[in-house]
């Protein structure tokens, strides 16, 4: 992981900053703001409006491309500053996380909010970062499977999972881990009903599910006897 | 020298037992780098421009306002290309990041040529149909039409005749990794360096080095994890190709995967079936005719065919149903091609059949399993259709269905399945360094079905090793070739190249180590991490030291697959519980026991997950899995994945996988299984519905909807 210097003062580059920095300030308590919503959905259908309407395709590319607002951002990721240049206002958190800062764990999937894979702790709660603004993440703690090793150990959930096979090809995995940590924290006893409901928001395509039903609860365990 | 048998399965440290997945831990923790995961520093990232109409050409192509984008530095056109379907690939772009890629590919302008199209099965049989291909061909081709034994007299002389029609719908594989690659040539523009996510590392190479004409040797491609294929991620695919195209002109890694709407509709399908099937049975209830007439699509170019009368005797089989007639067509329609999908046509096939199997059995007042026991050739099934029955509680079944009180009713549903398998074709490589490390290399690829961990499982046990001990280097084109994974061929291909190899890599080392033990290799054995003899156990090296004696000659010896160890011919069988809501038409899976003969487990504890997974597939094709096609616009309306269903948290019930360990099994050699446990779910949950309500729904996905309509066709809809 390369190491990125902590910046405490965030340079602005854009007009459009003053709105966005008001933007995050009432920023998505539950990780999905009508803003990040918008964006999540939106992407997939103008592409396909675009596609057989030339006139909104041309206006849209314009502003998306040659309007070129972005904005230098500080993200605290794991637990660490980073300095991230040039994001555009469009740019999701996962983008960020994937291809500039090289915390891959967190996988694109649906990208529109439906299954999870992209799943990290925002503020301690789970939430897509597909449907994410990277601009919206600032301020807030954000936690990927990649920070919930402690050194070189793993997490309790993360140990559950290897212990129960509760993976398969391992592309869900992460969000799944993210998930049970989460509830986890706030629920060291659940029950199956509860470990079911808490991941209702993740998709697995293996068919892992009831292997994570159980890494859920050996991990409950462990933390509860922990504690 | 000689292949050595497997030791008896009582004798193993590792094989046949649980043994946790050797790279769980980068999986857990993020680490593990998907072909998506992979971007070497400066990639550009490429996107495709797609057709927007079900049956067009792309007539002109102009590329000249996406090239003008700042960031755009490569484009791709398939000038004239005629798209059968919604969504085919006619240009790609490749910019610096995905959103300029995005507005790269809108400034595309593309004139079309525009024609009629259908995309659904039952109108393109219509004789005043738009026809897919035009008038080159039609749109119904006969696939099949045979006969066997004397079907019209059979059903003169039975003694219960059924008859329905059965349907399934096509169903996408929706891997969550999509189709793609990352390729990097090097500065030469002479070498190609691919991250593919693929369930075939060589046949990536030979369809890129063919498409590229360049020699195979000059590609090499790695897939480290890869996130899911189910049949559907053998080649390079157009995305492959066009993507090594675009690194090779912008001179740049390109990182190409499909967007989720393009894997929905672009990368493969379980094709759809309308089953229309009579059958005759004896007053015993031996099955004496079978006759169907059948029809399926599997796209704009693709079949749709599958084994009939499945289990009970298919066609050129001598046993099972003495008279049989099957009549079926593939359809084309303007939508997605299938490709082969986990059990290619068996769920369909089995879905048909065992829903005939239980209507005989209501006919006839016999119990269900007695009468796939009597009809079912094949002894391994008899015995797991009591065993997976008494396991589900089938005791507790009503025969009379839809009795008792309240709205939820119970439903208990069984069936069987067959499979090849088997495996050859590979070779490895396994490295003893006189630090005592062993590494062992083989070109096949791990899907997530557990092949990192047979590869290091079976090395450790034949060289008397911890599994820690080994290190499995697989998913490269540079190490000794294996096929793709498919057919559940994999472990039965892999498991008996790494033990022949590390036998003979063995024999070097007991050779090379013998005069420190004052004896001949004969005499030696590896148990435990230590070389010792076999006629005083006492005299024995520590397996460091034992290596340490190789100085600076480490053993790298290379072997192949050998057919004696491993076999192929498998059975199975699925045994449900569910709960019916005749009110809502809710369906509750309860309980799912899948029995599987598997030959011999190299890992117990993937194997279940693998049954676990084919169960929870099952389920969701079951109840939830729909392609919809949009008649008037001729798209796929739910290309994704919040439309496209697939199983969730909330729908799972109790699962019990069975590993059938007979000794006889056991003595069979490795059998792949990734595939049968899945077939015959759909069929065992759609037995159970009918249990519960004692009506019949006869297409796939049971859904509410069709739970209510069945039982308004019996009469016996609430309120």
């Amino acid at each position: 992981m390369p190491k990125h210097e902590p910046t405490s003062d965030i340079k602005r580059e854009g007009p459009e900053d003053e709105e966005r920095a008001a933007g995050s300030e009432d920023g998505p308590p539950s990780g999905m703001s009508r803003r990040s919503f918008i964006q999540g959905v939106g992407g997939t259908a103008v592409a396909t409006a675009a596609m057989s309407s030339s006139t909104h395709a041309e206006a849209d590319a314009a502003e998306g491309a040659e309007g070129v607002r972005v904005a230098s951002i500080t993200l605290n990721i794991n637990g660490e500053a980073h300095a991230v240049s040039r994001v555009e206002p469009r740019t999701t958190l996962l983008d960020v996380l994937r291809n500039r800062l090289e915390y891959t764990g967190a996988k694109p999937v649906c990208e529109r909010a439906s299954c999870g894979a992209c799943s990290v702790l925002f503020d301690g709660k789970p939430v897509y970062a597909c449907s994410i603004l990277a601009m919206d993440a600032e301020g807030h703690e954000i936690i990927t499977v990649e920070g919930l090793l402690d050194g070189d150990n793993l997490h309790p959930v993360q140990e559950a999972f290897v212990e129960e096979d509760a993976l398969m090809c391992g592309f869900c995995t992460p969000g799944f881990v993210v998930s049970v940590a989460a509830l986890v924290a706030e629920n060291d006893d659940p029950t199956l009903d509860e470990v079911k409901k808490a991941l209702s928001g993740n998709l697995c395509r293996c068919g892992t599910y009831t292997r994570v039903f159980a890494a859920a609860q050996t991990a409950a365990r462990r933390v509860r006897e922990g504690a | 020298m000689a292949v050595i048998p497997w030791k008896p399965a009582g004798d193993m440290t590792h094989v046949t037992k649980d043994t946790v997945r050797v790279d769980a831990v980068p999986k857990v923790t993020g680490k593990a780098k998907y072909a998506y995961d992979v971007l070497p520093k400066d990639a550009l990232i490429g996107l495709f421009v797609t057709s927007p109409y079900p049956n067009c050409k792309a007539v002109a192509i102009d590329t000249a306002a996406a090239e003008a984008l700042p960031g755009v530095k490569a484009v791709w056109v398939d000038e004239g290309k005629v798209c059968r379907m919604a969504g085919e690939f006619v240009a790609a772009v490749a910019a610096e990041t995905r959103d300029i890629a995005r507005d790269a590919a809108r400034r595309v302008r593309v004139e079309w040529e525009r024609y009629p199209f259908v995309v659904k099965a039952d109108d393109a049989r219509q004789t005043n149909s738009a026809q897919v291909h035009g008038s080159t061909r039609p749109n119904v081709n006969r696939a099949t039409d045979d006969e066997a034994g004397d079907v019209e007299a059979a059903f003169e002389a039975a003694a219960a005749v059924v008859d329905g029609t059965y349907s399934t719908q096509v169903q996408t594989h929706t891997s969550l990794e999509p189709h793609g690659m990352t390729c990097r040539w090097d500065d030469t523009g002479e070498n190609l360096r691919v991250w593919a996510s693929t369930q075939g590392v060589f046949s990536v190479r030979g369809e890129l080095a063919g498409a590229l004409e360049m020699p195979e040797s000059n590609v090499v491609v790695t897939t480290d994890y890869m996130g899911g294929g189910f049949g559907s991620k053998f080649g390079a695919g157009v995305e492959g190709i066009v993507c090594a195209r675009l690194a090779r002109d912008a001179k740049r890694a390109v990182k190409l995967l499909l967007t989720r709407e393009q894997e929905q509709t672009n990368s493969g399908n379980r094709p759809s079936s309308v089953q229309h099937i009579r059958a005759a049975a004896d007053a015993d209830g031996r099955v004496t005719a079978f006759d169907m007439e059948a029809y399926g699509t599997g796209g704009y170019s693709a079949g749709a065919g599958f084994p009939a009368p499945y289990i009970y005797g298919v066609l050129g089989d001598p046993s099972g149903i003495p008279n049989r007639r099957i009549v079926r067509d593939d359809v084309r329609v303007n939508a997605g091609n299938a490709r082969a999908m986990r059990a290619p046509g068996h769920p369909q096939a089995s879905f048909g059949m065992e829903a005939t199997m239980d209507e005989l059995a209501y006919a006839l007042g016999i119990d269900p399993v007695e009468l796939r026991v009597l009809n079912d050739p094949n002894e391994t099934r008899q015995a797991q259709y009591r065993d997976a029955a008494e396991r589900v509680g089938w005791s507790r079944r009503s025969a009379d269905p839809g009795a008792g009180a309240g709205p939820v009713k119970t439903g208990f549903g069984i069936g069987g399945a067959t499979w090849g398998g088997g495996g050859g074709g590979t070779r490895a490589t396994v490295e003893i360094h006189s630090d005592g490390s062993v590494v062992v290399k083989c070109g096949t690829q791990d899907l997530g079905t557990g092949t990192r961990t047979v590869v290091a499982v079976v090395a450790a046990e034949q060289l008397g090793l911890a599994v820690e001990d080994i290190t499995p280097l697989i998913g490269d084109t540079r190490f000794p070739p294996s096929g793709g994974s498919g057919g559940s061929t994999t472990c039965a291909a892999v498991a008996p190249a790494i033990k022949v190899t590390a036998d003979t890599a063995l024999a070097t080392l007991l050779t090379r180590v013998a005069a420190a033990l004052d004896t001949d290799a004969e005499n030696l054995e590896a148990v435990d991490r230590s070389i010792r003899r076999i006629d005083d156990p006492s005299a024995s090296l520590s397996w460091s030291d034992a290596c340490a004696l190789l100085g600076a000659e480490p053993i790298s010896e290379t072997e192949q697959h050998d057919g004696s160890l491993s076999s192929s011919g498998t059975a199975g069988v699925c045994a449900v519980e569910l709960t019916v809501d005749e009110e809502t038409g809710d369906v509750r899976m309860q309980k799912v026991v899948s029995v599987q003969e598997a030959g011999l487990v190299i890992d117990k504890l993937t194997l279940e997950s693998q049954l676990i997974g084919a169960v929870i597939q099952g389920i969701s094709y079951a109840l939830h899995e729909d392609r919809v096609m949009d008649r008037i616009l001729g798209h796929q309306v739910n290309a994704n994945m919040e439309f496209y269903k697939i199983s969730g948290t909330m729908d799972m019930p109790e699962i019990e996988p069975v590993v059938w360990m007979t000794e006889q099994s056991l003595s069979r050699g490795v059998i792949g299984i990734g595939e049968p446990p899945v077939i015959p779910v759909a069929a065992a949950i759609g037995n159970a519905v009918r249990n519960a309500i004692g009506a019949r729904v006869a297409g796939l996905p049971i859904t509410p909807r069709r739970v209510l309509e069945a039982l308004e066709r019996e009469g016996r809809a609430q309120g």
